[in-house]
């Protein structure tokens, strides 16, 4: 599963899919602040990404807002998923 | 997830509906709230032209859309504000979104029109680069809105946005803006009515909006805000909305229901000392506005290169724009 995060943009892989919501947590991401596009659609917080799935996750706060995700989503960059 | 209307998947979760949508009930639910909010507080009547703010980003595109589907007369004033990249795309944005509904654009280019821009211009007048950026953006906005003759000038900010200014507002007791913090303001004599239709709508659902009619906007966040208070205030909301669900609403509709006419005096006195600017006229609490004496300073620090005629406004489609008074 590639995952994209945007603004600034940073590109990682899982081997495998999980739920949005399970993604969302491991990347310590507020479900709130985020909406999470795979293949191009919309998908709720309960849908299973699958393993080969293009998912897009993308800051919905205007201002100045930047996905940090502290240094879980750093680790995730640095070793590739 | 299903649908709540129809039990057709959802693609999005709406935790303060307690309630899941398709994409056909979600766009529904996001003109219906819009139209909502226009009844409620009595910001547009039919027929009535709006002025849309556009600034490329998402909640000033979906606004458009959403007044155009409900059948306003909207045309939309995008600022150039000279920020690099950020400002070339954003403009890219407004523009693409115009051309493909044949929508108008009116377009005024902060350097062409009066000599500064906001990164030198923030610095020369020793402004915050956000204060000067929403100083230059209100001044020509009402401009805009009163030289064409608008009924309303309306801007995107969506629950979040108000939130987030009512939080600041609150932890300081910044009473005079917390008397002023309303979806509409009124017409007075030198201001445009404002408006604004996505009160009812968070942030996270403008995003969703604008990713299922297929608008595109600029991911990207302004180069020069990041880092400021307004997030930090979004992002520590969010968190307790995570919490609990609809806690924004409650705080925003909850002021506006309880507390906002408590600190309505403290607005009718700023308006009571407005006396017209002496350089361009608008009202102002001091001899010269804010917005010519941030322009004056501006245009002394740096080279100045003002279009040949600067009451000129560049438009899209559509027919011509008010001229605007010289100002060299």
């Amino acid at each position: 599963m590639k995952v994209t995060l945007r603004n600034p943009t940073r590109e990682f892989e899982y081997d495998h899919g999980m739920s949005v919501q399970k993604l969302l947590n491991k990347l310590e991401l507020n479900r709130e602040s985020v909406l999470v596009i795979a293949d191009g659609a919309l998908v709720p917080g309960d849908v299973r990404l699958a393993d080969d799935a293009n998912v897009e996750i993308r800051s919905v706060i205007s201002g100045g807002s930047v996905i940090s995700g502290g240094s879980v989503i750093s680790e995730a960059v640095e070793a590739g998923r | 997830m299903k649908c709540r209307v129809c039990r057709e998947p959802a693609i999005i979760d709406i935790r303060r509906h307690n309630a899941n949508f398709c994409t056909e009930h979600f766009l529904r639910l996001c003109r219906d709230q819009t139209a909502k909010a226009i009844k409620e507080f009595d910001m547009l009547d039919e027929g009535d032209r709006v002025l849309v703010a556009v600034s490329g980003g998402k909640d000033s595109l979906a606004l458009w859309d959403i007044l155009i589907e409900l059948g306003y007369q909207a045309d939309g004033l995008y600022i150039g504000l000279g920020i690099g990249d950020y400002s070339d795309e954003s403009g890219d944005f407004a523009r693409d979104f115009a051309r493909q509904r044949d929508l108008k654009l009116i377009e005024v280019d902060l350097l062409r029109e009066y000599g500064y821009d906001v990164p030198h211009g923030s610095r020369a007048a020793k402004r915050a680069p956000c204060s000067a950026c929403g100083l230059s953006k209100r001044h020509i906005f009402d401009k805009a809105a009163l030289d064409g003759g608008y009924d309303a000038l309306a801007t995107g900010h969506n629950l979040d946005d108000e939130a987030a200014v009512l939080f600041g507002n609150t932890l300081r007791w910044q009473v005079d803006y917390l008397g002023r913090q309303h979806p509409v303001l009124p017409a007075r004599s030198g201001f445009p009515k404002k408006i604004k239709p996505l009160i009812r709508l968070y942030e996270r659902e403008m995003a969703a909006y604008c990713v299922l009619q297929n608008i595109d906007y600029i991911l990207e966040e302004c180069p020069m805000a990041v880092g400021n208070k307004h997030i930090a205030y979004k992002e520590a909301l969010n968190q307790i909305e995570l919490q609990s669900p609809g806690s924004k609403l409650d705080f925003v509709f909850g002021f506006f229901a309880r507390a906002a006419e408590r600190f309505a005096s403290s607005d009718a006195a700023i308006d009571d000392v407005l006396a017209p600017c002496t350089t361009c006229g608008a009202p102002t609490p001091s001899g010269e506005c804010a917005f010519c004496r941030l322009a004056e300073r501006a245009t002394a620090a740096q080279p100045v290169r003002l279009s040949p005629r600067r009451e000129k406004t560049s438009v899209r489609s559509g027919p011509s724009t008010p001229s605007e008074p010289d100002r060299a």
